[in-house]
């Protein structure tokens, strides 16, 4: 009770502060509108497919799970400023519960992403993508988690790290990778063996295969369940350890 | 209000290659009463932050024991939490929120409804005069306006004891003793507040009591008065011509009394109490007099004599 309280009273003062800046959803979606726009009409002879809705198919998910990953890998920069406002301490000093103060931050950053999705969704229907409303939801929810998952972790990075300049290497370090073995922008079907080996221990991996999995209309297909425990897993995982952060007593 | 035995705290810091402990505060006691205002007074580094850091929950103390207002700091810090307010030496407002929106979530972070929350915020804004700028966004504040906003945030609670960490660095004069009205005000509020300065004389002219800390030890604790007594009383200097000196010598024998060239320098427990006495037995003597000046100790000379340093120097 008192954590729903908390959280909801942390989440609203982000978002708050979030709208008085609309300027991040231009941002947000001008990089991802250009994907659409330039890189995809690439796509229909890469991916031998015959539609170009075929080609969205496999890019748009690709697209939104990359964004997920990304979009919370740097949150960790906002915290930082924070810290050296003061005002994380601040509220450390209350009985708020640490927990939500970490989730309050990453419930905003999901509701974010989310926004996002929906807008590059609703632009991708222009370009012929057609995919059911419960898929899409499911693949929404899939992408929450992401989401959810990659805050925390820039979040509890930077409570440990509490410096920009040594944020930023660590979260490109880690992403690019991450982005590289996932299949995120192409799918892994044509790579080669080793690598598809190597792409089956990181976990976007399979995050991807199931909103792909989603938005081919495929529900049924076991991709759809396992990324999504995976990803719930993960995110329960993170979200604990990050908060653990925020209640660690050190400067 | 207060109790601490033997709180420590060391850190390590990493100096290139070299770990180095660095000993912030070596057990510290202290005693501080209800309603009364006490400070910290030491040099930059002395751990006087640490220190209260500790109290306030923030970092724990790797030894000794603290009660802060019937709350104990090692086995109940939630319930200290609770009956503490905080205001960090380097300030806590976020630029891009108003004064009000701070306030009203700081409120409701300590458990009040929406309503009580709004009417705490608009009546410490009114204490603190900010409710002109309330709703104007903290980056526009001046310097001392956005203290006065942390420190409102820091009491909006209306909590037992507050922490006010270095309150008045960094504001003009007239700020300052804005500030210290303020301060007054909590106190007469029934707040304990205690906090820390490197000015001598708001330590002087604020503070019920203070312990002055170097190093990470306090050095000595008292009222500023009595500390100042302690060491020495005051010293009346009185110019006189080379040849009157031996006259005087002998007029003044019952003072404890150094001769210098041109003047005599006595010792005396109260120099406004002495100095009619000196002048009349000057007088009776029939010694002219030059001058006469009255040298009242500082609480600098008390750190001084203390720890052999100026704090006007470190
Ligand atoms: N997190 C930390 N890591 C390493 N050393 C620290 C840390 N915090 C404080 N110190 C060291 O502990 C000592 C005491 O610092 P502290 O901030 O308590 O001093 P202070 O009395 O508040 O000084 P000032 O008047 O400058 O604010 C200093 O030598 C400081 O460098
Ligand atoms: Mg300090």
């Amino acid at each position: 009770m008192k954590l729903l309280r908390d959280t909801s009273l942390i989440f609203n003062r982000q978002m708050q502060l979030l709208l008085r800046n609309p300027i991040w959803i231009f941002v947000g979606v001008f990089q991802p509108v250009m994907y659409l726009l330039l890189f995809a009409p690439l796509l229909k002879p890469a991916l031998q497919v015959r539609t170009n809705a075929e080609a969205y198919e496999i890019f748009v998910p690709g697209l939104l799970v990359l964004l997920a990953i990304f979009g919370g890998l740097f949150q960790g920069f906002g915290l930082i400023a924070e810290l050296r406002a003061g005002v994380i301490e601040r509220s450390r000093v209350t009985p708020v519960s640490r927990v939500a103060l970490l989730l309050g931050r990453s419930l905003r950053d999901v509701v974010s992403l989310i926004a996002q999705a929906i807008i590059i969704t609703l632009l991708a229907l222009v370009f012929d993508l057609r995919v059911f409303v419960p898929n899409l939801l499911l693949a929404y929810l899939m992408l929450a988690l992401i989401s959810l998952m990659t805050s925390a972790v820039s979040y509890g990075v930077a409570l440990v790290v509490k410096s920009e300049d040594a944020l930023a290497p660590l979260m490109n370090t880690v992403a690019q990778p991450v982005l590289l073995l996932s299949g995120i922008l192409l799918p892994l079907t044509y790579a080669p063996g080793w690598l598809q080996g190597i792409a089956d221990w990181n976990p976007f991996s399979w995050a991807v295969n199931g909103t792909r999995a989603l938005f081919r209309g495929d529900l049924g297909a076991p991709d759809v369940w396992q990324g999504l425990l995976i990803m719930a897993v993960l995110a329960v995982v993170a979200v604990a350890w990050a908060a653990r952060e925020f209640a660690r007593s050190v400067r | 209000m207060i109790e601490t035995r033997g709180l420590r705290k060391s850190f390590a810091s990493r100096q290139g290659r070299e770990k180095k402990k660095v000993e912030a505060v070596r057990g510290v006691d202290l005693d501080v009463a209800e309603g009364e205002i006490f400070g910290f007074l030491g040099p930059n580094g002395a751990g006087k932050t640490t220190t209260l850091r500790m109290l306030a929950t923030l970092i724990e103390p790797d030894d000794g024991t603290a009660t802060i207002a019937g709350a104990d700091l090692r086995s109940d810090p939630g319930e200290v939490r609770r009956r503490i307010g905080y205001v960090a030496q380097g300030g806590s407002t976020w630029d891009d929120s108003t004064a009000r929106e701070e306030l009203v979530l700081q409120a409701r972070l300590y458990g009040a409804s929406k309503s009580d929350a709004l009417a705490r915020a608009a009546r410490v804004l009114e204490g603190f005069q900010l409710s002109e700028y309330a709703d104007r966004k903290c980056k526009t504040y001046s310097g001392g306006q956005r203290r006065r906003v942390d420190i409102a945030l820091g009491i909006i609670h209306e909590p037992k004891v507050v922490f006010l960490d270095e309150p008045t660095t960094g504001l003009d004069p007239q700020s300052r003793a804005h500030m210290w009205d303020e301060i007054r005000r909590l106190r007469a509020e029934g707040m304990t507040v205690f906090i820390t300065t490197h000015y001598l004389d708001e330590a002087d002219a604020l503070c019920d009591r203070i312990s002055i800390m170097d190093n990470g030890e306090i050095v000595a604790s008292g009222t500023p008065a009595g500390l100042k007594r302690e060491i020495s009383g005051d010293v009346v200097r009185v110019g006189l011509p080379v040849d009157a000196i031996p006259a005087a010598v002998q007029a003044l024998s019952s003072y404890k009394i150094e001769t210098y060239d041109d003047h005599v320098r006595l010792n005396v427990e109260d120099g406004a109490v002495a100095i009619p006495q000196i002048l009349r037995a000057l007088d009776a003597a029939g010694v002219p007099l030059g001058t006469v000046e009255l040298h009242r100790p500082s609480l600098d000379d008390v750190f001084l004599t203390k720890t052999g340093r100026s704090l006007r120097e470190s």
